[in-house]
Formats: structure tokens, C-alpha cells, sequence
């Protein structure tokens, strides 16, 4: 037998939930240290013409859409079940679709940003798709199967 | 009952339009209902398919 260099996995299940600090960061109190709360995430949908990407910090109102029965700012997102590991890969997705009801938004849109509305709307990830429209409807988007690899965010 | 813009509708007043997209990012089902030439209903439902992976953290301090 030998040792091999590498991350341990567990530690990459362990940085979606904050569970090391190597340098200072500004965060919000989680109540306790030792009893810490999970953070409220959401999900933003933004406009075909926006730029949202991988330099995108926080969230902005800046080309989100707007229409009736949107919230600038957009839903929660449900987080039910905490990130975990499989394989060498650490991976979380958000338990439940991202239904937006009885909205209408005219003007095409084909991105949401996941951000972390408890740290000061710091980005998470952007996710995009085909230009849609909806009137008077539901825009729902669902989730990839949580697994490694196909997991909305994966760290391998 | 149908939500439109109009407010509820039955749907046997309506012309129903239906479609999907299928492709390596996305699996997408949309419904529409028009009267009389006008949109008055639209829903979306996507199912995304990619994901993002940080594989750079891995490859730096393996």
C-alpha cells in the first residue's frame, strides 16, 4: 500500500457547507457556531439580453425580468437536502423545481442565478436555457437527478 | 379552467398549442392557449439537464 495525494472527498462536501475557513470572510451571523442555521438561497431569472456569467458576484436587479406576478429578486429556493459526496465528487441540487406561478413575463429570458440570500446575495451559479416567454402562465424549471455528475453544482 | 390574461377561461373556448425541445442542455415542454388569434396563456416547464462542475480546485491542490 501507498499514499496518494488528493483532495479527501469529504472535505469538497464540506466547503458547500461552509465547514472549513482558510482565510477571513465577512458572513452573515448563522445564530451559532456550534448549532449554525442553513442559508436562504434563491433563484433570479434574467433576461436573454442580460450578462450574467461565471464573473457574476451577487445578484443584481440589473436585466432581471419584470412582469406581473414576479417578485424582483425571484423565489426561494428549497434546500431540503444538504450536499453530500459521491464517488470523488461532492454535489448538491435543490430538492424541489423552481416553479414561478401565474406570472407573465414578455419579454424573453434564459437564465436563472442561484445566490445565497443570506450572504449578502452572493452568487452561487448561473444556469441557462432556451429563450422563453410566459403569459398568464407557470414557468417551471426542474432539477437534474442529485448525483455525482449530474448534480446542479458538482466539485470533483 | 384555463388562467389567461382574460382571467379564467374554459378550454374548450381555446386553441391549444403544445411543443417540447430536447437537446444535451434541456428538456422543454410548453403549452399555449389562444383565442381568436391572441396568446392569452403560455407556460414552460425546463428540465435542465447541464450542470456546473469546479474540477479547477481539484486539478490546483491535487
Amino acid at each position: 500500500m501507498a499514499n496518494t495525494q488528493a483532495m479527501c472527498t469529504s472535505f469538497k462536501g464540506e466547503l458547500l457547507v461552509g465547514g472549513h475557513q482558510f482565510g477571513s470572510v465577512t458572513l452573515v451571523s448563522r445564530t451559532s457556531l456550534t448549532a449554525p442555521t442553513t442559508d436562504t438561497f434563491k433563484a433570479a431569472l434574467y433576461l436573454a439580453s442580460a450578462t450574467i456569467n461565471a464573473a457574476t458576484t451577487a445578484y443584481s436587479a440589473t436585466g432581471e425580468v419584470s412582469g406581473t406576478g414576479y417578485t424582483a429578486g425571484g423565489i426561494a429556493v428549497t434546500n431540503a437536502t444538504a450536499p453530500t459526496t459521491g464517488g470523488t465528487t461532492g454535489y448538491w441540487t435543490p430538492s424541489a423545481s423552481l416553479v414561478y406561478t401565474t406570472v407573465t413575463l414578455t419579454t424573453a429570458f434564459d437564465t436563472v442565478l442561484i445566490y445565497n440570500s443570506t450572504q449578502s446575495n452572493k452568487a452561487v451559479s448561473v444556469h441557462t436555457f432556451g429563450s422563453q416567454t410566459i403569459t398568464a402562465g407557470t414557468f417551471t424549471l426542474t432539477m437534474p437527478t442529485n448525483a455525482a455528475g449530474t448534480a446542479l453544482l458538482n466539485i470533483a | 379552467m384555463i388562467q389567461t390574461i382574460h382571467g379564467m377561461m374554459e378550454e374548450s373556448l381555446l386553441e391549444k398549442r403544445e411543443g417540447a425541445i430536447d437537446n444535451e442542455n434541456e428538456y422543454t415542454t410548453w403549452v399555449e392557449y389562444w383565442l381568436d388569434g391572441e396568446l392569452v396563456h403560455r407556460s414552460a416547464a425546463v428540465h435542465l439537464k447541464k450542470n456546473v462542475l469546479a474540477d479547477g480546485i481539484a486539478a490546483m491542490l491535487a
